[in-house]
């Protein structure tokens, strides 16, 4: 069990990541999240469970394909295979100003202490951190600015309109 | 100026005790040397062949006497007791201690100047025209907008980790001084027909390995949906661009790449969906900001002194220096006056401590307490009397700061090559030095007028060799440093990339061949109005190459 912050909170982690290649019965009762293209192979079946569902994203993956389906996601997981890639940024925005996702986004990866903070600007609402990662220091660094200039997903007005 | 607000100083505050944090994290050892390389990037420290340097932004280019004095405490009590513009407008130190940085991020922050995203893969720092607000041929003054760039880039959180890099630059005049097609964005204010006031947009420009004239996108957006359509072209950058090679990741080759028209889709298809946000900037948005920089009070002065034309007559080093280093002001009587930091004492750009206050007193005295820097790497004061100029020449000349050569000949760009940095891989100061030498003749230099030599000692081209009209990159041959030498580009509005012209001469070659260079210039020229450039654009690469490899 990795660390895990949710809401800006240390959390227990209930999802399942899936691979999507089991079969139908396979796949056990609970919250589950599969993998973007087995969510695009396998949509029809995985609608039809009653547990809550979840899709991980590569960052290169365009989020418009989920458009659809947004309402019956409770979970989307974007990723940061490094810390200097930034492309889950962009998504993750997408995802909440421009398609209205409510669920949870998480950042799974490289999530670093220092980069919190432009996660959670970004709509962000969880994070799988790196095990080396400090805990206290991480909830810590969610406050460490409290000026914003420009308009996210957190807030919609830049400074000088607020 | 624009002074800050209760938020902008809290903003700093904060930046510093978090990079505080960082540091002490660092010192622990509870962060990797890669994780703080790219927290400290993100502020201005790099770690370059002898030691850390400091990078430190000058927003637009605009420093208070106060800001400058700053400066030069810095230089005295954390570096070697000088510091280094460059050509981004940026202020250097090149010696300071990695756990006295927060300390020196204090002293900066209580003058509101600071570090942030003067490096790291951010929207930089942006550059501007020097002469905002002053120059004659102002169409709009390019600060307020700059300012506006300012507060929506800084701590960007969705464009905080890019593919690379992002420099942006804004000029408002006729006459380009901001280099902005060299520049990832490149925004000139410019009016349609209807008077309005609008932007020329310049995407994917930029020097290094692969120098590239940026692409006009735009010729007339609304100054309104500045900001909207700069985080529609960030937005499409950080999802295409290339991050598989770091040579390529530039937006000049996802615009090369991607195709011009199909790029300028992408950015507008996504404009499409933010251009009414609230990003977009309403008349008392602009209109707020741009009561930081209204006109200081000017005196109502003829544009004639008969003092100053005596001295004009009677001492021809003023008269030299009048002749070269002074442009005109938009308010009659008053003068714009170049400080050259090109003396044969100091590397191009190099300021000690002590000049330092010195201009900052000056600066007081006779300039309305207001300095420039200049993308040539000098600096400015812009707005002194006429009848002051002998006096402020006078100070200047004690100070080495009045070489008049300003856009000529020795008036050099020169990265700081490998003496310092250590991408580099060839010396450039010597060369910048031998040149200087070499050419120290005031007549011969002034008979050649206009024209622009750059030095850079690698191949990614801080010293901006590509767009010289003159340009020498210096790159390293199986163990020996040698000379390439680019003729025919420019910095200003007609932006172009110089050629390489032949084979690479060595370091005692090069100061003879730039030498041969100029002769074939001075023999071929219509008559002595026609500059370098045009006559190079008159009679194309020929002559030179025959003179120079025979």
């Amino acid at each position: 069990m990795g660390k895990y912050i949710k809401d800006r909170k240390p959390a227990e982690d209930s999802w399942l990541p899936y691979t999507g290649l089991e079969g139908e019965g396979d796949l056990p009762e609970g919250d589950i999240y599969v993998p973007f293209d087995a969510w695009l192979d396998r949509r029809e079946d995985l609608l039809k469970r009653n547990s809550r569902l979840g899709v991980i994203l590569e960052n290169t993956d365009d989020i418009y394909a989920l458009e659809p389906d947004l309402e019956r996601l409770d979970l989307i997981v974007l990723q940061f295979p490094k810390m200097t890639d930034g492309r889950a940024f962009t998504q993750a925005r997408l995802l909440r100003e421009r398609l209205g996702f409510k669920g949870e986004i998480r950042a799974a990866g490289d999530v670093l202490q220092d980069q919190v903070f432009y996660m959670q600007r970004c709509g962000f609402s969880s994070f799988e951190l790196r095990d080396d990662q400090d805990v206290p220091s991480v909830l810590k660094a969610f406050d460490e600015m409290s000026v914003t200039y420009q308009g996210a997903a957190d807030t919609d007005a830049p400074i000088w309109r607020r | 100026m624009y002074q800050y607000s209760q938020a902008d100083h809290q903003l700093l505050l904060e930046r510093v005790t978090q990079f505080r944090d960082q540091v002490e994290r660092r010192l622990k050892g509870d962060l990797s040397e890669e994780e703080f390389k790219n927290q400290r990037l993100r502020n201005g420290l790099y770690l370059q062949l002898h030691a850390y340097m400091l990078r430190v932004a000058v927003p637009y280019g605009l420093l208070s006497s106060e800001q400058m004095r700053t400066l030069a405490h810095i230089a005295r009590r954390y570096d070697r007791g000088y510091g280094h513009f460059s050509t981004r407008q940026n202020i250097q130190y090149n010696w300071p201690k990695l756990e006295e940085v927060p300390e020196i991020l204090d002293a900066l922050a209580a003058v509101e100047m600071h570090a942030i995203q003067t490096s790291g893969n951010c929207i930089r720092n942006t550059t501007s025209d020097p002469l905002a607000g002053v120059a004659r041929d102002e169409i709009a003054d390019p600060r307020p907008y700059c300012e506006l760039i300012r507060q929506w880039s800084t701590f960007h959180p969705e464009f905080n980790f890019l593919p690379r890099k992002f420099k942006i630059a804004v000029s408002g005049a006729i006459h380009d001084r901001a280099a902005v097609a060299v520049h990832d964005i490149g925004l000139r204010l410019v009016k349609n027909d209807a008077g309005e006031l609008g932007l020329e947009v310049y995407v994917g420009g930029g020097l290094g390995r692969t120098p590239m004239i940026g692409k006009l996108v735009r010729d007339f957006l609304p100054v309104h949906d500045m900001l909207t359509y700069m985080e529609a072209i960030l937005r499409v950058y950080n999802q295409l661009g290339r991050r598989d090679n770091l040579y390529k990741a530039r937006i000049k080759i996802l615009v090369h790449e991607t195709g011009e028209e199909k790029f300028r889709e992408l950015v507008e298809a996504e404009w499409e969906n933010i251009k009414a946000s609230k990003l977009r900037l309403r008349d008392e948005d602009i209109d707020a900001i741009r009561a930081h920089f209204k006109d200081p009070e000017y005196e109502d002065l003829a544009d004639f002194d008969e003092t100053f034309d005596q001295h004009l007559l009677t001492d021809t080093d003023f008269a030299k220096w009048v002749d070269n280093n002074l442009e005109l002001h938009k308010k009659s009587g008053y003068r714009v006056v170049y400080l050259s930091l090109k003396s044969p004492d100091q590397p191009p750009g190099d300021v000690t401590a002590d000049q330092m206050d010195s201009i900052a007193d000056l600066a007081d005295r006779y300039s309305l307490g207001q300095i420039r820097s200049t993308h040539r790497q000098n600096l400015v004061l812009s707005d002194v009397k006429l009848t002051d100029l002998y006096e402020l020449w006078q100070e200047l000349k004690n100070l080495g700061l009045a070489t008049p050569n300003y856009n000529h000949l020795t008036d050099i760009i020169a990265c700081p090559g490998m003496d310092y940095c250590s991408l580099a891989t060839a010396r450039s100061l010597p060369i910048a030095q031998a040149l200087t030498d070499r050419f120290e003749n005031y007549d011969y230099v002034n008979d050649l007028g206009d024209i622009s030599l750059n030095i850079s000692g690698c191949i990614n081209a801080c010293g901006h060799h590509h767009v010289a009209n003159i340009g020498i990159l210096g790159v390293n041959k199986k163990g020996i440093e040698v000379y390439q030498l680019t003729l025919g580009g420019s910095a200003r509005e007609d932006a172009a990339i110089g050629k390489i012209i032949g084979p690479a001469f060595t370091a005692d070659e090069i100061v003879g061949a730039v030498g041969t260079v100029l002769d074939v210039y001075l023999q071929n020229r219509e008559d002595e109005e026609e500059d370098f450039l045009t006559t190079y654009r008159r009679i194309g690469q020929a002559p030179f190459k025959e003179q120079l490899y025979g």
